[in-house]
This record gives C-alpha cells, sequence and structure tokens, in this order.
C-alpha cells in the first residue's frame, strides 16, 4: 500500500472574497483500522497563515514542527510574520517540488480526486465568508462519504480580515 | 502475538499488555514485563520486536531521568510522548525502532492522559486505544462499552472484557496479562490475569484459580 493512502486524510482549501477557508477530515486510520476520530491536520503557522497536511499522518506532524521551527526563526530574525508565498516557497523547497499558485481551490488525500469533483462543481469566485464556510463543508463532505480512508467528521476554518471560524462539522461516521 | 490496551478513567489510566515472549512457535517465558513504569507517574506498555522494545523503553526511562537530575522536576507526560515520538521519527529513516507505544502518565495539572504512538511515529492522544492482534477485538469493545469517568473498577473491568476476548477468539492468543494503574498516587501494578505459569506446579493451581477470570 502507498504511504499516501497508509493513515487516510483529506485536505481543501477555497479562496474567497478578501477571505479564506481551510478544511480537513478528522479521521486517524492504520490502514483499515481506525485509530482516531479527532486527528489534526490544518495547523496555524501565524494568524493568517495556515497549511493542511494530508498523506502520512508521521511525516505531517514531522514536517509541521520543522516548518514552525523554520517561521519562527524567520520572525526572530525579521521581526514579522512570513507572507503566505513566502512560505509556500518555503514548503516547495523542502519538499523538493514546484510549487502552483491556485487562484481558486486546491485539494490533496486520498479523498483527491472525489474533492476535485466536488470543488469544481460547486466552487464560484469572490464568495463570503458564510457562503464559503457552507460550499467548503459541503464539498468536503460529499468527497469523503466516497472515500473509506477518510472521513468521520470535518474540520473547517474560515479566516477573515478580522476573525478566524472553527467549526466542526458532523458528516458519517464511518 | 502482542496485545497492548490502555483506557483513561478519571483521574487514573490504565495499560495492560500480555506477558509472553515468544519466537516464532516457542513460548520462551510467560512472565515478560511490557509496561515499563518509566518514573513515579508514567507507564509504557510496548510491542513490537523484543529487542528494540526493551532497549528503546529503557532508553526512554533513561532519558527522563536524566532530565529529571538536570532539571530537578519531572518531564510531562505530554512531553514525554512528543520526546518519544521524536526518537522514533529521527530513527525511521535510518534505523527505525519496531516498537508500538501506549504511554500513559498522570500530571497534577492536566490529570491523566495516554498517547498513542506506532512505529512510524504516528503520535495521538486518545482516550482508549490497543495495538496488535488483540486490537481488532478489543477496539471495537471499548468503542461499545467505554465512557467517560470511568472509575478503576470499571475500566480494570472493560479490560477483563478485552482480555477474556483475546483468549477466547485469537487464534495462539496470550494467555497471561499484567494490568497496571497510573493515579495520583503512582504508577503500579494493579492485578496479573494468568491462566498458565511457568513457575514450580505448586504455585500454578492457586494463581490460575484465585486471577483467572470468569464471566
Amino acid at each position: 500500500m502507498s504511504i499516501f493512502e497508509y493513515n487516510g486524510s483529506a485536505v481543501v482549501a477555497m479562496v474567497g472574497k478578501n477571505c479564506f477557508a481551510i478544511a480537513s477530515d478528522r479521521r486517524l486510520g492504520v490502514q483499515l483500522q481506525t485509530i482516531g476520530t479527532d486527528f489534526q491536520r490544518v495547523f496555524k503557522i501565524h494568524d493568517k497563515l495556515y497549511i493542511g497536511l494530508s498523506g502520512l499522518a508521521t511525516d505531517a506532524q514531522t514536517l509541521y514542527q520543522r516548518l514552525v521551527f523554520r517561521h519562527k526563526l524567520y520572525q526572530l530574525r525579521e521581526e514579522r510574520d512570513m507572507k503566505p508565498e513566502t512560505f509556500a516557497s518555503l514548503v516547495s523547497a523542502l519538499l523538493y517540488e514546484k510549487r502552483e499558485l491556485a487562484k481558486d481551490f486546491v485539494v490533496s488525500g486520498t479523498a483527491s480526486e472525489s474533492l476535485y469533483g466536488a470543488c469544481e462543481s460547486m466552487y464560484k469566485p469572490d464568495m463570503g465568508p458564510e457562503e464559503l464556510f457552507e460550499t467548503i463543508s459541503q464539498a468536503l463532505r460529499a468527497s469523503v462519504d466516497r472515500d473509506c480512508l477518510s472521513g468521520w467528521g470535518g474540520y473547517v476554518l474560515v479566516v477573515t480580515p478580522t476573525e478566524v471560524r472553527e467549526s466542526v462539522i458532523k458528516g458519517r461516521m464511518d | 502475538m502482542e496485545c497492548v490496551i490502555g483506557v483513561v478513567g478519571r483521574d487514573f489510566a490504565v495499560v495492560a499488555a500480555d506477558t509472553s515472549a515468544v519466537q516464532s512457535i516457542l513460548v520462551h517465558k510467560t512472565d515478560e514485563d511490557k509496561v515499563m513504569v518509566l518514573d513515579s507517574h508514567k507507564l509504557m506498555g510496548a510491542s513490537g520486536e523484543p529487542g528494540d522494545r526493551v532497549q528503546f523503553t529503557e532508553y526512554i526511562q533513561k532519558n527522563l531521568h536524566l532530565y529529571q537530575f538536570r532539571n530537578t522536576i519531572p518531564l510531562s507526560t505530554a512531553a514525554t510522548a512528543n520526546f518519544t515520538r521524536g526518537e522514533l521519527a529521527t530513527a525511521l529513516r535510518r534505523n527505525p525502532y519496531m516498537v508500538n507505544v501506549i504511554l500513559a502518565g498522570y500530571d497534577k495539572d492536566v490529570g491523566a492522559s495516554m498517547y498513542y504512538i506506532d512505529y512510524i511515529a504516528t503520535l495521538h492522544k486518545i482516550d482508549k486505544g490497543a495495538f496488535g492482534y488483540g486490537s481488532y477485538f478489543c477496539l471495537s469493545l471499548m468503542d461499545k462499552l467505554y465512557h467517560p469517568d470511568m472509575t478503576v473498577e470499571e475500566a480494570v473491568d472493560l479490560v477483563d472484557k478485552c482480555i477474556k476476548e483475546i483468549r477466547l477468539r485469537l487464534v495462539v492468543a496470550p494467555q497471561n496479562f499484567v494490568i497496571k494503574v497510573v493515579d495520583k498516587d503512582g504508577a503500579k501494578v494493579y492485578a496479573r490475569r494468568e491462566y498458565i505459569s511457568d513457575s514450580p506446579p505448586d504455585a500454578a493451581p492457586a494463581t490460575a484459580s484465585a486471577t483467572a477470570t470468569e464471566a
């Protein structure tokens, strides 16, 4: 089995009008066995920067710790937070990958193909925070319900210039 | 195959493991302790490659003691879990430890907590968990019967039900188990569950009838 499918995961992010949303499922599994239903995949780097890490859970945890370390060093030296574009360059350098800047949405995880379909059909540009929350929640739920390795609820974060709203959404618990 | 079970109750945690040391078809001993007492208020139940298990748990225990000597205060359970994960993660892509760990501890400020750390260094805080073939039977039992804030008697009863199921349904099941509890008063052996013993014949019947569990 591929290491990307060992733990199971689904992560999606969308851009709205002056806001963004990032969401993930909550299942932690070991192949067919479910270990936990409250696993965190979306991490905060700073107030306006969040990263969702899908794939092998141990590597997501290690990578998150390394990224926070690098960002804290940057904060000490520059006395400010990293810009998202800069951070994206850091992540892509760490992963030896060329990054792609999306203007609408990005998806990742074992449910990525379903997520692409759901997001493509539900997304429209310049949505407000409430509409963005609804859209991303429905897209996530619909996709993970068809993937046995991800699901057991969802975690959605909507960030606007003034506030951050975290919600846990209930889906099919299986 | 080795089984480790863990349950968190009200201000305490239970970690149980089988006590068989097996190599191929031979059972070397039936009283191997796989739940290490890391310090006064921490338990680490470990399963996996026997050499790695002993080596790794002793390594964590000694490092915990070193921290306490240097800093005069013990490391918290959460910090211990993250340290353990770090050691497993660092070794993962060089010379991995094939050891799965259930770490439980009691801290004055946080209460009882338990962490699941598998051999590839996946860390997750849990209230109930299990490793090994026994987990296929225990996890669903625990999902059904567990509730938060259990008493020690209720939690050990749940563990006993898991042990009963393992003995009944797992082919080549381990027969003997040790149950350890950690609470505000410290980490200690709570009970042993023995069906069969490799100690002298006089001792065996007494042990079997006194501590064998029944429905």
